[in-house]
């Protein structure tokens, strides 16, 4: 049986409160959303956290306003997201991902806030204290090698969010908390292509909410590869979104998931797009940028040439989906997942 | 370790307890309060076998810090029962062979009785999609699926 390690736990009713008394000791500190990630790597002494915040009595997080855009506290649920209309009406690619994410119980469960902020992954790392004692760990955590790749001086633990690619897409921004202040930065600023330093959020930070800009004129998809229908981590994704003047694109991004530390923007489809219609022949050519930039490894369920040429039929679908074709069956037969919500 | 207090309903009786802050809901309920039809499973999220309703929703036990629960109401499998008579989800199961070694069988009633209670005539893939987070090693899932909707047809 697997016991959590000791810690001491404390419950702030208020942002306040919670930025104060992180800034007590962050380095030793980490909060408790949902509980999906932290619990588990708690349990596993991937993390070993001496205090722990559990953020769930502060009411001011779990909201969802409207604005010019949409402003979502980050305790909201996973749940709590994908039954808001104005997601599901404005914000597509994003309802698309997070209606993907896990499975029932866990979106009851994760916030987005733990999703956008969560652990980056290994087959070598999210195991159990014994086994990686075994191999004689990681550098992620108590060891020095990276046994992904032996000679990488950086850990290349894989980015597995669905919802960061999908808000990048769109245009998100974050708003993190510190006893110092507060400062909003682009969600994609938030990420580094590391996979333990992977969030440039400050220890003493509290990510309280994310803001989308409007939708008015946007179309926006995501497409994730995983082997079960439910409850897996993407294995790669693409997010992308578009604002449209009649067929011609104005704006575009984007954004590869599960193929790097962090979620992988690719500026030169965004370059391309602009000003164009979606042609067949345009959309194979950023489905080869695409192809170009994503850089796979050997750390994550399926084999790492599959998983890359995945990717540029994931963003061929993704690209025929904005232009307006029906892409139903395609993404059945990918998803094994009817994209129903149970209410 | 200090111990912490928790007050909370189970079953719809209160339940006032001091308990370490590193126990989750799964232990409390198996140790605490001998309630132990909900399994121990994975442990880590990846199962079910764990699920209770939580305020009514299906939450996994094994990943709710005990402390969370403050002030909640909190159904197990053993709540099932009312007056001695069993739910009909469970009186479905047993008719229709929805249960085999039975580990996974209360995670997946009360994940069902969810549903059942928010939807009273799901359809199939309703139903599939509210039990997608429930693994079942023994029976292929179709004699799962028929109880729920055969429960559902008892329906009023």
């Amino acid at each position: 049986m697997m016991r959590l390690p000791s810690y001491r736990y404390r419950a702030p009713k208020t942002v306040a409160d919670a930025a104060a008394w992180l800034a007590e000791s962050p380095a030793e500190t980490m909060l408790l959303a949902g509980g999906t990630d932290l619990i588990p790597n708690m349990k596993r002494r991937q993390q070993t956290p001496s205090t722990v915040i559990g953020l769930r009595s502060i009411p001011e997080l779990t909201a969802i306003t409207r604005g010019q855009g949409l402003t979502i506290g980050s305790g909201v649920t996973l749940t709590g997201l994908v039954h808001d209309a104005r997601v599901r009406a404005h914000y597509v690619g994003l309802w698309q991902a997070v209606a993907q994410i896990a499975t029932p119980h866990l979106r009851n469960m994760g916030t987005i806030g733990g999703n956008i902020c969560l652990d980056t992954r290994c087959t070598y790392y999210d195991q159990t204290f014994e086994w990686r004692k075994a191999i004689d760990f990681c550098m992620k955590k108590d060891g020095d090698t990276c046994w992904v790749a032996t000679s990488s001086d950086r850990c290349l633990a894989v980015s597995s969010t669905d919802s960061a690619p999908a808000l990048i897409a769109l245009g998100a921004t974050v708003t993190l908390v510190s006893a110092a202040g507060t400062r909003e930065v682009a969600l994609s600023d938030l990420y580094a292509n590391d996979g333990m330093h992977y969030l440039t959020r400050r220890r003493d930070e509290i990510l309280t909410a994310v803001r989308l800009p409007s939708g008015n004129g946007w179309r926006s998809t995501y497409w994730k590869l995983r082997r079960r229908g439910s409850f897996d981590f993407p294995v790669a994704s693409v997010a992308a979104a578009a604002r449209f003047d009649g067929d011609h694109i104005v704006d575009a991004r984007i954004v590869l998931g599960a193929v790097a530390s962090r979620p992988l923007e690719v500026p030169a489809a965004s370059a391309r797009l602009v000003g164009q219609a979606l042609s067949n022949d345009l959309i194979t050519a950023v489905a080869d940028d695409a192809y170009a930039l994503a850089k796979p490894m050997d750390n994550t369920d399926f084999e790492l040439v599959w998983r890359k040429k995945v990717v540029r039929s994931l963003v061929t679908s993704a690209l025929r989906e904005l232009r307006g074709d029906d892409m139903r069956e395609a993404r059945t037969k990918l998803a094994r997942h009817p994209l129903i919500v149970v209410s | 370790m200090t111990k912490l207090r928790i007050t909370m309903a189970v079953n719809g009786e209160p339940a006032d307890l001091l308990v370490d802050p590193d126990k989750t809901l799964l232990e409390v309920l198996r140790e605490d309060l001998n309630l132990t039809g909900t399994k121990h499973g994975c442990e880590l999220g990846e199962c079910g076998a764990c699920a209770v309703l939580v305020d009514g929703q299906p939450l996994l036990s094994c990943l709710l810090v005990a402390h969370e629960c403050e002030g909640r109401q909190v159904t197990t499998v053993e709540g099932l029962v009312e007056d001695g008579r069993l739910h009909p989800l469970q009186e479905c199961f047993a008719d229709l062979g929805g249960a085999q070694c039975g580990y996974c069988t209360p995670g997946i009633l009360i994940t069902a009785k969810a549903l059942l209670d928010r939807e009273p005539h799901p359809s199939r893939e309703l139903i599939k999609e509210a039990l997608s987070g429930n693994l079942c090693r023994c029976t292929g899932y179709q004699q799962i699926l028929d109880a729920v909707e055969e429960a559902a047809r008892r329906n009023p």
